[in-house]
């Protein structure tokens, strides 16, 4: 009797190899991907290496300049308590790349076995666990976040949890719609005959083949969370204050637009640009080199 | 055709039903009690029982849900805590502003995306289509309350050429239709950039995969004139996906718009929900949510109607 894994090896672990390698050169050459990966690096150690370096307070004011463009004090300048700009940007970035990342990450595990689930269970399963995400796909997702976050007190882990809550709708529909492609391949069937549990199913036969789909929206999503976490702190409903954030930030400077505080109004918005380009293109680089079409 | 649009209206029940559930108990389960919110310091014990009553809040969850669906279905959809008036007559005075702000700036997105995404497809790898890309890049990325920020910075603060907020000229004792228009053209300008990009990306992508169709290739051996192949061939068969994609984006038009609202002060369903959340009022919170999931479940129905009715070849009764 042929075993699960022997069926498994016939398919040809080299083949495998070959195409990871192909994939990894095909990203690298696409010239976005690279500007995408490298931003996001220095983005990463202006926020958390940066902080080791500039020795300035984001929380403390400076009382002898309070609202002052830039100068050889404050790189960037002051705001109206007097907090140094550069100090409360590379601060005020880490909680929105920490939830970024990990938010869109659970979401997209949460996501995958849903829609695994949802296609293997097939009939009235399949119908009801569906229905369930088109409502909620039928409701803007910043109404029950920005809900949600003026009820809880936020924190880093409930942020986490919150924005993953309404972000793993579209890649559970994704992830069933592959499945459904894929379930009646005649390697599946095989697999199946050989007995192999459902999780070693899903994991070994199911998941490699549309890994790199989910990984491009995974990408995207990233974006979407940084988004959203600066989206509510510029509604004042993300982390509280004292501790800095990008969205926040900008929404403190809009006082002072008639002002022409140019200087409060430009850092916060490019950075939260920054983030987005990059994590852009390095979903578009992944997507290219993975040819995958995600709609 | 209308058996269909039945059977859908039919569908979009259940969906209803199951926002509201979700919608109400998602309310009511979290912490935060708007009778308190309600009295603020006249806070005590027997006020805040005698207000729960009359507001309903003293029965269990299912009741009071059972309440609301009944009220919903004989067109009430109950008073606002805050400003004691009826929710109905909120969301009559909020949905037409976000309804036009959000149609004004889809119908400009959507044109300027044909146009864009036609030309970018059709000079493909030229430089204006780089430029046109490095630019789609730009403000797809581009986060939609900042570049509301700078729209009032630079429009109305230093040229002055629009308002910065509001839909009114207070100083205006009868503002007819141009002050509105006035008072649309930065935030509709703001919703239409970041909306814009997306939708070229998918245009310039479908028009791409059109030219290479077999039946272009027919069009140019039997002599068609390159503008009759590109408005009856291509752009007509290229638009198709724009309109599921219309469909699709309401959501993300309403949340865009919330952003909007809020730094252009301006009066739609967005900022009124968003007053309502502060202060815990149900109502109101309810009301909204049921609104746009009921706007965006019609906008899906209409998309797929419009679908048909531009492409023959796809029939209605196919699609269910």
């Amino acid at each position: 009797m042929v075993t699960e894994t022997q069926v498994a090896n016939s398919a040809g672990e080299p083949r495998v190899q070959a195409t990871k390698w192909r994939t990894w050169k095909r990203f690298w050459r696409y010239p976005l991907s690279s500007i995408g990966v490298i931003g996001m690096v220095l983005l990463f150690a202006f926020c958390f290496v940066g902080p080791m370096l500039y020795h300035v307070s984001p929380t403390q004011g400076d009382f002898t300049a309070l609202l002052q463009p830039p100068s050889a004090k404050h790189p960037l300048g002051t705001d109206d308590a007097g907090h140094d700009v550069l100090a409360r940007m590379m601060v005020g970035g880490q909680a929105s790349l920490e939830v970024g990342f990990l938010s869109a990450f659970v979401a997209m595990a949460f996501g995958t076995l849903y829609g695994m689930v949802s296609a293997l269970a097939g009939g009235w399963v399949d119908i009801i666990l569906m229905r369930i995400v088109d409502i909620l796909l039928s409701i803007p997702s910043i109404f029950i976040l920005l809900f949600l976050n003026a009820t809880f007190k936020p924190n880093v882990g409930l942020m986490i949890f919150v924005l993953a809550a309404t972000s793993w709708l579209g890649v559970s529909r994704i992830v069933r719609g592959e499945v459904l492609k894929i379930k009646n391949e005649t390697y599946v069937e095989a697999a199946l005959l050989a007995g192999v549990r459902t999780w070693r199913l899903m994991t070994k036969y199911l998941v490699p083949n549309f890994i790199g789909t989910v990984l491009v929206t995974t990408t995207f999503a990233v974006a979407d969370s940084i988004l959203s976490i600066a989206g509510l702190s510029f509604l004042g409903l993300g982390l509280p204050p004292p501790a800095p954030n990008w969205g926040a930030d900008l929404s403190a400077a809009m006082n002072y637009i008639f002002q022409n505080a140019w200087w409060l109004i430009y850092p916060p918005g490019i950075l939260i640009l920054c983030s987005q380009l990059f994590v852009n293109f390095i979903g578009d680089g992944l997507r290219h080199a993975l040819e995958t079409r995600t709609d | 055709m209308l058996s269909y649009i039945v059977r859908r209206i039919l569908q979009a029940i259940p969906s209803l039903i199951g926002i509201s559930i979700i919608t109400f108990v998602l309310l009511h389960i979290v912490p935060g009690n708007p009778v308190r919110i309600l009295l603020g310091q006249h806070y005590t014990p027997q006020r805040a029982a005698a207000l729960a009553q009359s507001l309903g809040l003293n029965k269990p969850l299912y009741m009071q849900y059972l309440i609301w669906l009944w009220n919903i279905l004989h067109g009430n959809l109950g008073y606002s805590y805050n400003y004691t008036e009826p929710v109905t007559y909120l969301i009559g005075h909020a949905l037409p502003n976000t309804l036009s702000l959000v149609l004004i700036a889809t119908i400009f997105a959507q044109l300027f995306a044909m146009l864009i995404g036609t030309v970018q497809a059709y000079f493909e790898n030229s430089i204006a289509d780089h430029v046109i890309t490095v630019l789609n890049y730009f403000f797809y990325s581009m986060p939609s309350f900042w570049l509301g920020i700078l729209m009032v910075m630079f429009f109305s603060i230093q040229l002055h050429w629009f308002p910065s907020g509001g839909v009114v000229n207070p100083q205006d004792p009868n503002p007819g239709f141009w002050d509105w228009l006035h008072h649309l053209v930065l935030p509709a300008a703001t919703l239409t950039l970041v909306t814009l990009a997306g939708y070229s990306r998918y245009m310039r992508s479908s028009v791409r995969e059109t030219l290479l169709m077999d039946y272009i290739r027919t069009a140019r051996a039997k002599g068609l004139r390159e503008s009759q192949v590109l408005w009856r061939h291509v752009l007509r068969n290229s638009i198709l996906p724009q309109i599921t994609l219309f469909g699709l984006s309401f959501p993300a038009l309403f949340a865009g718009a919330l952003f909007i609202e809020e730094i252009f002060n301006y009066p739609g369903m967005g900022l009124l929900y968003w007053n309502a959340v502060g202060t815990l009022d149900y109502p109101v919170l309810l009301g909204v949510t049921m609104f746009l999931g009921a706007l965006t479940i019609i906008g899906n129905l209409l998309a797929d109607i419009l679908y048909s009715l531009v492409d023959p070849r796809i029939s209605l009764e196919s699609m269910s």
